[in-house]
């Protein structure tokens, strides 16, 4: 029995809608089924809250008198770096700038107390931050300095955009070396002394509509707190990897680019991340609801930890040098247990990406949802799947005479 | 048996009193030292674990106090601040007392300071900044 989008709107608007959790979801078909299941409920939510590098927020200040040009010159949040690039009062802060003094790794770890993401962060609290820009100067925009504070309020425009979120799967970090490292994905002890990843697993909404037969531009999703939408797909996109019987990747796949009022997001789902001896980040909130079609979206939606596989990686050596050599296999039952076997030595997990977060998302999108304040779109277009194409290359180096 | 975990502040002119070696001779006590610090300004900083029978520890904790040592609860020195923590778990590993623990049904993570020995393990791995040391 198909249903359509309209058709679970229409249910929303009654107040008549069945909605149910990405987790709980698992339970409901053991009990029921497939098909009565796929009868009965109308929308999974799904959720992740991880770091996720590339995202970054575009705002406009409106003009100063008299006026400014930013572009050209030198603008600066909170002494962080953004980018100017753009027309006279338009820049972009991505969440990985550092300020230009940070001392990096010269000291090695470094320490990485502020970036791009903590002001994102500090702008949804409502902290006023420090702008700060030096230009040229042209006849229609004279002026060469600017120092003031400014609030997120005071902005035109403040609109969340982040090139790559969500990442369907990603490696199991660990480290076969003599010593510690500093990685995107945490502080690796040696001789395999953790095992780190980032991923809700059953959770993660692009686990749950793994071909993505549902998702693609345009649609709505909670994002940072607030409401959302998926602009196209993510950067390095990749439909095309070695997938389980169930469809699901067993190593990096999908993913989205999305957008948002940064306005109206909150700074318990947008937080500003420090990796120590890595940089900046920012962790994002992203919920993501997956309408019951059909039985087959409703058997996607039911996948469980134990039916997602990813890889291990040696970040001290195969990652850094681009070899994709994984040394095994494991699932995220076995991830989330808290130790897994690698080697035949025992190792223990922790994660990125907060389970628990990601769990009290799944439950507000449900809330919203229930409650007729938050309706589903249809995609303008879906991403592109594992009939597109579409794969992710490494960069091949040519030589400048 | 009685067992106590404190941090001992003690002035420069109390550097070169083997403190250490009276509360285990004079006082009978179990002295394990976990972590111990001279700052620039020679002011001795001493993490300890004092454990022995109740009225030993009792006459030894007084012993410090004669001294003008400054003694606080090892608990006081760390702190776990809830409300910046995500629950992401990275932390939980690094812990090698661990004071870290995650229950798995809640996929939430749970700090007991009895068990923290403020080695600070924790506090680089921490992306939100929500553990603090003041030792």
């Amino acid at each position: 029995m198909a249903k359509t989008i309209a058709e679970i709107n229409e249910k929303i608007k009654k107040g008549k809608v069945v909605v149910v959790t990405a987790e709980e979801i698992i339970d409901l078909v053991e009990k029921k089924g497939i098909e009565k299941a796929a009868r009965q409920i109308d929308i999974v939510t799904s959720a992740t809250f991880g770091p996720m590098c590339s995202s970054g927020a575009y705002f406009n200040t409106g003009h100063s008198k008299p006026k400014i040009k930013l572009g050209g010159g030198k603008t600066y949040l909170n002494e962080v770096p953004v980018y100017t690039g753009l027309a006279a009062v338009d820049f972009f802060l991505g969440a990985a700038a550092l300020p230009d003094n940070d001392s990096r790794n010269r000291v090695h770890p470094g320490e990485f107390r502020y970036g791009g993401g903590h002001v994102i962060e500090d702008l949804v609290t409502g902290k006023d931050v420090k702008l700060v820009a030096s230009a040229y100067g042209t006849d229609c925009y004279p002026r060469k300095n600017l120092e003031t504070w400014i609030n997120i309020k005071d902005f035109n425009e403040a609109v969340l955009f982040n090139p790559r979120n969500a990442y369907q799967n990603y490696n199991v970090a660990v480290n076969l070396s003599n010593k510690v490292i500093y990685t995107y994905m945490g502080i690796l002890q040696p001789r395999l002394g953790n095992a780190n990843y980032c991923s809700a697993g059953q959770l993660s909404p692009l686990f749950n509509d793994p071909y993505y037969k549902t998702i693609g531009i345009g649609t709505r999703i909670f994002l940072g707190g607030g409401i959302g939408y998926i602009a196209w797909q993510g950067t390095q996109h990749n439909p095309n990897v070695p997938r389980t019987k169930g469809g699901v990747p067993r190593s990096g796949a999908g993913t989205i680019a999305v957008i948002g009022d940064l306005k109206k997001m909150s700074p318990e789902w947008l937080r500003g991340t420090t990796l120590r001896g890595y940089g900046v980040n920012l962790t994002v909130g992203i919920g993501l609801p997956i309408p019951i079609l059909n039985e087959e979206i409703l058997q996607y939606t039911a996948v469980r930890d134990e039916e997602i596989y990813t890889q291990i990686i040696d970040y001290s050596d195969a990652y850094p040098k681009g070899k994709s050599d994984s040394l095994a296999e494991v699932n995220y039952g076995e991830l989330k247990s808290g130790k897994i076997t690698i080697q035949g030595k025992e190792v223990p997990t922790a994660s990125l990406s907060s389970y628990a977060k990601a769990r009290k998302i799944a439950g507000i999108l449900k809330n919203w949802i229930k409650k007729g304040e938050f309706f589903l779109t249809e995609p303008v277009e879906l991403l592109p799947s594992v009939d597109s194409g579409v794969m992710f290359k490494p960069l091949r180096e040519r030589k400048i005479r | 048996m009685a067992k106590r975990r404190l941090v001992l502040t003690f002035p420069p002119k109390l550097v070169e009193e083997p403190i250490t070696y009276r509360l285990i001779k004079d006082y009978d006590l179990v002295v394990n030292i976990l972590r111990a610090k001279i700052s620039p300004e020679e002011e001795g900083r001493l993490m300890i674990e004092l454990s022995g029978e109740k009225s030993a520890l009792k006459r030894g904790m007084d012993y410090l106090n004669g001294l003008n040592v400054n003694i606080q609860s090892l608990a006081r020195d760390i702190r776990w601040l809830e409300e910046k923590c995500t629950h992401c778990t990275v932390c939980v590993p690094l812990c090698p007392t661990e004071a870290i623990v995650v229950d798995r049904n809640s996929m939430k993570i749970s700090f007991n300071k009895d068990k923290c020995i403020a080695c600070g393990a924790c506090i680089p791995a921490c992306p939100y900044k929500a553990i603090e040391i003041l030792f």
